[in-house]
């Protein structure tokens, strides 16, 4: 599309301003509201044990969910690429789920299965397992939102590259587990790393599913976005901005991740 | 030897191969040679354990294959598209199958090498596939396929993605190359020319079925149909027969058994001179003549000449009306 030169600065100030308006200035802000009393304030309240605790929740959550999200991806690409199987489209809409549905339903979702009054709960407590309320609940609660990053950044790269190269090493003697460590896994790496990045961003980033099932006991199952939450609530906005920026860095983090991921020149060929 | 009985394959309600039979000498090279959609893939694929046939049997050296995986048959396999690995350099994609039979590190190395020497690109162990042409990439692909010392050697159109020029010298250097190596070898192709000039045996496929199996000369002279007729080289109708444009003789006189016709277009293609006549009955026919034949004859546009048929009698009348086919 060619236009002329007035459209086009005019276009690209649109841009801009909007960018800025949703998105530069609000983080800005919350990093300028940080450190307006200075860093040893923020030091301080990012110091004490609920935060500390509820900052090692949520790598601990994350640290489980992004493991088991990502095997669970790459299986299920591999299902949803390569297979021929029966309810593969019903399945592969359902992937999308966690997407569709707002946090907070699976939240209560959860709740509704694993609560004490849960289908599940009387077993559960019977067997001396907390599930809601308890680090478990959050865990799982993760999970389902973090679940279809993964299937969905690996699946089109399985179907782009096709199974020609996989064939290839059939012939040449590789069995299954060979073909896909040295051949498959090598071949959508990159797709794979792009799917963790996000998982991680988002299990970090979890609000909704997970206030639910937490129970926002402090110390044992706050995550550091219920703690931004519950120290706005209770007015207490320098802290609630110290954590803000803690997660804000995180993410800024796990994007400069993503950008560095940038697939060595192997070319097209 | 590869021996192929009875091989039935449907996709569906498609039957892709139907009762397809076939014996592959040892030590030679030969083509399935087909029209797309003929089956030739398919029954490649079918040998290779890459697809499993719902009829039939697959014997490799006599031992029963049908039910054997890919990777337990000893054989290689080249494919269209080079299925390089393209995350591995040149060395690691044709030490592939030696590595994954966990051979001593310094007899990979020493394999690898001869092999490059041997494909023509030694020097080139440390680039990456995308860093290669395509006809250098099918060198590579055929290098680590042979890497593991296959029983028997399948190609399929290995040279299809490349331009006329590469694929033309490269199909030189692989019958090169199967004189040097005597694997047994079959190779899937569409390309008649191709088939004919570097195969010892050609297996004619079409609509799922083997039409016939011969060496290059003999289905060249005596097609058993119109289809192998046709599809093996340039043919034009005389009368009732169908004739190969070389296999008609010109004169200004009447001869026995010739029919009249009239010079439509002469084209001079260096050496090679292509007359296209019309028979009496409004019927066209290709004649092709050497320059030194159409010089004497001094043809022109417009001139009534005599043909006849100098082909030996193959009585290959065929009903259907196609004129002129290339």
């Amino acid at each position: 599309m060619t236009v002329s030169p007035r459209w086009r600065i005019g276009l690209r100030a649109v841009a801009l301003a909007y960018l800025g308006a949703l998105l530069f200035v609000p983080v800005g802000l919350v990093f300028y509201r940080t450190f307006e009393h200075g860093i040893a304030a923020v030091w301080a309240s990012i110091t004490t044990p609920a935060a500390i605790h509820a900052f090692q929740l949520t790598l601990e959550v994350t640290a489980i969910a992004v493991p088991l999200n990502t095997i669970f991806g790459i299986v299920m690409a591999l299902a949803l690429a390569r297979g021929r199987w029966r309810g593969k489209g019903v399945v592969n809409a359902l992937i999308d789920l966690p997407f569709a549905v707002s946090p907070i339903v699976i939240g209560l979702s959860l709740v509704l299965v694993y609560g004490i009054h849960g289908w599940l709960g009387p077993a559960l407590t019977k067997a001396g397992v907390q599930v809601i309320f308890s680090v478990p609940g959050i865990v799982l609660a993760t999970i389902f939102v973090s679940l279809p990053f993964v299937v969905r950044e690996v699946t089109p790269v399985l179907k782009e590259i096709g199974d020609e190269q996989e064939q290839a090493a059939a012939t040449l003697g590789a069995g299954a587990w060979t073909t896909f460590r040295r051949v498959t896994l090598p071949s959508i790496r990159w797709g794979v790393a792009y799917g963790v990045v996000l998982s991680v961003a988002r299990c970090i980033g979890e609000f909704g599913a997970v206030s639910v099932v937490s129970g926002k006991v402090a110390g044992e199952t706050d995550t550091l976005t219920l703690l931004v939450d519950k120290r706005f609530s209770n007015f207490d906005l320098a802290g609630a901005y110290a954590a803000s920026a803690l997660l804000a860095l995180i993410a800024l983090g796990t994007l400069l991740a993503m950008t560095t991921i940038n697939p060595r020149k192997e070319g097209d060929g | 030897m590869i021996s192929v009985t009875g091989v039935t394959k449907r996709f569906g309600d498609y039957v892709a191969l139907d009762d397809v039979s076939l014996e592959v000498p040892d030590g030679s090279l030969t083509a399935l040679l087909g029209p797309s959609g003929s089956g030739k893939s398919t029954l490649l694929r079918i040998i290779g354990g890459l697809e499993s046939p719902d009829a039939g049997r697959v014997e490799i050296h006599g031992e029963d294959q049908t039910s054997v995986s890919a990777r337990r048959r000893g054989i290689g396999f080249v494919f269209q598209h080079y299925a390089a690995f393209k995350h591995m350099t040149v060395r690691d994609n044709v030490a592939f199958g030696l590595t994954v039979r966990k051979r001593p590190k310094a007899e990979v190395a020493a394999r690898v090498d001869e092999l490059l020497e041997i494909v023509g690109l030694a020097g080139y162990q440390t680039r990456y596939p995308s860093q290669l042409s395509g006809g250098q990439r099918q060198r590579m692909a055929l290098a680590r396929a042979l890497a593991v010392e296959p029983r028997v050697l399948l190609l399929d159109e290995p040279f299809g993605a490349l331009d006329a020029k590469v694929r033309a010298d490269l199909r030189e250097w692989l019958r090169r190359l199967h004189d040097e190596v005597h694997v047994t070898t079959l190779l899937v192709t569409h390309d008649q020319e191709e088939a004919m000039s570097i195969a010892d045996q050609i297996a004619v496929m079409d609509h799922s079925r083997i039409e016939q199996v011969g060496t290059p000369r003999e289905l060249y002279d005596r097609p058993s149909s119109a289809f192998v007729m046709r599809f093996l080289g340039p043919v034009t109708r005389l009368g009732d027969a169908l004739v190969r444009p070389h296999d008609i003789a010109l004169s200004h006189e009447a001869r026995p058994g010739s029919l009249e016709a009239q010079v439509a277009r002469v084209v001079h293609l260096g050496f090679e001179v292509r007359a296209e006549l019309v028979l009496g009955d409004g019927e066209e026919l290709a004649v092709q003549l050497t320059r030194g034949e159409a010089d004497e004859l001094e043809l022109a546009v417009g001139d009534i000449v005599h043909v006849r048929s100098t082909a030996l009698p193959r009585a290959l009348a065929e009903p259907e009306p196609a004129a002129l086919s290339a």
